[in-house]
């Protein structure tokens, strides 16, 4: 009985408080850098798609819900020849993220995607790509890769000797 | 001719006045509920929100009200009707103010808590009618519980009445010039006050209606403005229990005399009706078998030796 009364009297000095709430539309709560929301795909630093159509993300998507097709420029490099989410089944866990070799897809701090029309919620890649290089700056796939697509001579890249002439015997 | 001008006024005043009470304290539970758990409540219609009643009434006015197959139709219809009229019957005896009053009869008390206890009478035929599980336990709790308390509801009040000497609930609060009942019967107080929220079926005694278990009890079959119905009842039962606090232990409208009387019983009426509201921001239900011992076991023990000590008192002194 008394702890009721304790209980009551509590209550009542939350009177004095200040509210919790965030009035969302006009103020929006702060959201971390890492906050798993609308996803984007991200460039390089020479501005060109970091995706490399590996198939990674769509492999790790537990509800399926990215479809791309790899296809192959003029010097083989590797990118998606159309890249789809399906924002109405992406559950924004951030496999996908995780399962990226070259940081091409993201989760960004975003969430306001609602649509009228249910088919909106489908993104193709023009909706996905971003101009910038998202939460990791400078890193360029092609650069620590091995191959050479165009975007820098075989042994050219960064942390790379040139390579090794094996038809000559001089050390 | 002009005292009965006067009298339909009055009544016509009082009816406007109680309803539009009970709609407005739509308003005002959701935004003290929201003060006490540190949000903001309805601030999106007009300013402050306050147009939330407008907005709520003409939600509820449109809803469809549907009438589930299976019922007992005409009780169905029936129930809703039985609480308004009878607290709407109960605020014919309220001293709003010297000469305020519709009927000033001289059992005042004795009819408010005869109109109270038809109040049950609602829930056991919209839980009957209904022809659902929950319904039918919800109202055989609400009767169970409505009638236990109802037993030292008119007990905790005997007290005050044996003070007096009189039902009548002018001469009550006149009788309370020196001194509010409010010290001299506490107990009274205190057990009048949770017989009340009891009787209005207001949490922490929601029990009949108890959302987590049975989906709203007795009226989880209604819809619309039947539903609005219940939810005006409620808020005018709440109305009236504080009215009744307000005159019987808190001095009616007697006051420092820089306000005017009716202010003074406004002022103290809405201090329970936020009371009611706090009451139902903090506590938790109890359950079923420790309201009905709460009841039985302690606090009508309690009210027969409140009327037990006052009776002895007011004889030596006699």
């Amino acid at each position: 009985m008394l702890s009721n009364v304790r209980t009551l009297w509590m209550v009542f000095l939350k009177i004095f408080k200040k509210k919790v709430t965030i009035q969302y539309p006009e103020k929006k709560a702060y959201l971390p850098p890492r906050w798993r929301g609308r996803i984007i795909l991200s460039r390089d630093p020479d501005h060109n798609e970091r995706c490399v159509a590996c198939y990674l993300c769509a492999a790790a998507c537990p509800v399926d819900c990215i479809s791309l097709q790899a296809t192959e420029d003029e010097n083989g490099r590797r990118y998606p020849e159309f890249f789809r989410i399906n924002f109405s089944r992406c559950i924004f866990c951030g496999l996908c993220e995780d399962a990226c070799p070259t940081y091409a897809i993201q989760l960004t701090p975003d969430f306001e995607m609602g649509e009228y029309n249910r088919q909106n919620l489908v993104y193709e890649k023009e909706d996905l790509l971003i101009d910038g290089m998202g939460k990791y700056h400078g890193y360029s796939f092609y650069q620590q890769a091995g191959v050479a697509v165009g975007v820098k001579p075989k042994g050219g890249g960064e942390k790379e000797d040139p390579p090794v002439d094996v038809r000559t015997l001089l050390p | 001719m002009n005292e009965i001008l006067v009298q339909i006024l009055i009544i016509v005043g009082v009816l406007l006045g109680t309803v539009t009470i009970a709609a407005g304290l739509i308003y005002v539970e959701r935004k003290m509920l929201a003060v006490w758990q540190q949000r903001s409540g309805p601030n999106r219609v007009g300013p402050f929100g306050i147009f939330q009643v407008l907005a709520d009434m003409v939600k509820i006015f449109f809803k469809e009200d549907w009438i589930p197959p299976f019922v007992d139709k005409k009780v169905f219809i029936i129930a809703p009707t039985i609480i308004m009229l009878s607290i709407l019957m109960s605020f014919s005896i309220v001293p709003f103010a010297p000469g305020i009053v519709i009927a000033d009869l001289n059992i005042g008390l004795l009819f408010f808590l005869a109109m109270s206890s038809l109040g049950a009478y609602t829930i056991v035929l919209a839980g009957w009618a209904s022809n659902n599980k929950y319904s039918l336990l919800g109202g055989m709790r609400g009767a169970a519980q409505m009638i236990s308390y109802e037993v030292f509801m008119g007990l905790s009040l005997m007290g005050v009445v044996i003070q007096v000497g009189s039902f009548n609930m002018t001469d009550i609060v006149n009788a309370q010039k020196g001194l509010w009942f409010v010290v001299p019967q506490f107990v009274g107080f205190v057990i009048f006050l949770i017989a009340g929220v009891a009787e209005t079926h207001r949490l922490p005694f929601d029990l009949p209606e108890a959302e987590s278990e049975l989906i709203a009890g007795f009226h989880s079959e209604y819809s619309g403005m039947k539903f609005g119905m219940f939810f005006v009842g409620e808020y005018l039962g709440i109305t009236l229990v504080s009215c009744m606090i307000t005159i019987l232990f808190f001095g009616g409208w007697l006051g420092p005399s820089f306000l005017p009387p009716i202010v003074w019983f406004l002022i103290k009426m809405f201090a329970f009706i936020l009371f009611f509201v706090l009451l139902r921001a903090a506590l938790a239900r109890p359950r079923y078998d420790q309201l009905m011992s709460f009841g039985w076991k302690l606090l009508l023990p309690l009210a027969l030796l409140n009327v037990l000590i006052t009776g002895a008192v007011v004889l030596s002194n006699a």
